[in-house]
């Protein structure tokens, strides 16, 4: 097989930012699906939410500007954009739930093929559980896309049959954008969208081990 | 005449008995009721159950609650962070229970306490393990779970301006739980940075009507620093 150049991290954000629309609502989960914010293409307007209370978040602060009672879900320093609102806790699950928010985008552990989630807990014992807005998110948004590693360091494939850790939610997830391809899960399993040089779907359906559409 | 302003926050958050549940507002730095949570420390009702976003950070707040041994049950979405290492070490001895909710969730039973919900039935966790074995139905369609109502003895909630009636504005993302939270307890103190005169704050623009406060507290204004840390402003 041909030397593999996988999306890094900039490039996957920006793979994902090519497909929010303009004018959407979309939640950045922590860590990884934040720098999605940083790559969304010039002349879209994106309404960014974050679950503790804010619409219309902006970008960070610069430094000596932080204050912190403006803070996105993973507790660091943000902005507010013109237009932009704050709302209380039963509010912002309530945009979730109630289907207004268009887009989250959330890392994983595991993804199945029909789109169950697993990306709360390990299972590890001794480790401090903790879900977060994670379950509500995933089941609440209009879409639930993830962004990962295709496989784990391992080397074995975060896409599954089905999930051996604890599910977030149940046939959730429509699109899963990874270092090396790109899928959509539907009910019938994993489709193909795209992948980087060198792989085709074969290849793919090896790394894999599951059947693509 | 009503007068809900209260000089300190001792008498403002007055006795509280051992086996209560406090609610407590606040996520990440944002909207700690620190001051009322020192005041707890000092009036030690012990066996509390806590209901709050998080569990706590460093040894200030909700961690200082929990290092004091005044706590029996934590109610919480995410207790985990780089700092969270008094809970960590009370869990992982068995010393605190933890009841574990997602965050919508822990926000819409609160709510529902406040609004006379008996129950209700929620998409969020349907087939996870934090469903437990509670009631599901499927209506239209979709799955859902019977989700029960968390009702307080108290609710400590910080807010940014407050009037005699206990109507509440907030700031910014300090606003977090404190509207539902100040709903769903027996009794709500609120600390604010500035009492405002009957009739100045803008009745368009009141977040929490003073229906639901029971005491407000002025408090010297500071401003939150990164990791949760107050310094004067």
């Amino acid at each position: 097989m041909m030397k593999l150049n996988p999306r890094t991290k900039d490039q996957l954000a920006a793979r994902v930012a090519q497909d929010i629309f303009d004018g959407a609502v979309v939640n950045l989960g922590i860590g990884q699906p934040t720098l999605v914010g940083n790559h969304l293409p010039p002349g879209l307007e994106v309404i960014l939410h974050s679950e503790n209370g804010i619409l219309g978040m902006g970008p960070v602060p610069e430094a000596g500007q932080e204050d912190y009672d403006l803070i996105n879900a993973g507790k660091q320093p943000v902005s507010l954009l013109h237009g932009g609102a704050y709302f209380h806790h039963a509010d912002s699950f309530a945009m979730m739930r109630g289907g207004h928010i268009d887009i989250c985008v959330l890392g994983a552990f595991q993804v199945s093929a029909t789109g169950d989630l697993a990306n709360w807990s390990t299972g590890a014992a001794g480790a401090i559980p903790a879900v977060g807005g994670a379950m509500d998110l995933a089941t609440g948004a209009r879409q639930t896309w993830v962004m990962m590693d295709l496989l784990t360091k391992q080397g074995q494939s975060k896409l599954v049959e089905s999930c051996t850790y604890p599910l977030t939610g149940i046939g959730c997830v429509k699109r899963v954008y990874t270092d090396l391809a790109t899928f959509h899960c539907t009910p019938q399993g994993l489709r193909l969208v795209d992948a980087v040089d060198g792989l085709d779907a074969a290849a793919i359906q090896t790394l894999v081990g599951l059947p693509i559409l | 005449m009503i007068n809900k302003i209260v000089q300190t926050v001792a008498d403002a958050i007055g006795p509280v008995a051992d086996g209560s549940t406090i609610l407590l507002g606040g996520f990440g730095t944002a909207g700690m009721p620190d001051e009322l949570l020192d005041a707890l420390i000092e009036v030690g009702p012990r066996e509390l159950t806590i209901v709050s976003n998080n569990a706590g950070n460093g040894e200030f707040g909700i961690a200082a609650l929990l290092k004091a041994g005044l706590v029996r049950k934590v109610v919480c979405s995410f207790p985990r962070s780089a700092d969270s290492y008094v809970f960590d070490e009370l869990y992982r001895g068995g010393k605190v229970e933890l009841e574990l909710v997602p965050q919508g969730n822990l926000a819409e039973r609160i709510r529902a306490a406040g609004a006379g919900i008996g129950a209700f039935f929620c998409p969020t966790g349907f087939g996870t393990e934090l469903a437990g074995n509670r009631e599901t139905r499927v209506i239209d369609g979709k799955p859902y779970v019977l989700e029960f109502p968390i009702h307080g003895d108290l609710a400590l909630i910080k807010a940014e301006r407050g009037d005699r009636w206990g109507n509440l504005t907030y700031r910014k993302a300090a606003r977090n739980f404190g509207p539902v939270m100040a709903m769903a307890a027996k009794r709500t103190v609120a600390t604010v940075y500035e009492i405002a005169e009957l009739g100045a704050m803008d009745p368009e623009a009141i977040v929490t009507p003073g229906i639901f406060v029971s005491a407000v507290v002025e408090i010297k204004r500071m401003t939150t620093q990164a990791g949760g840390f107050k310094k004067a402003a």
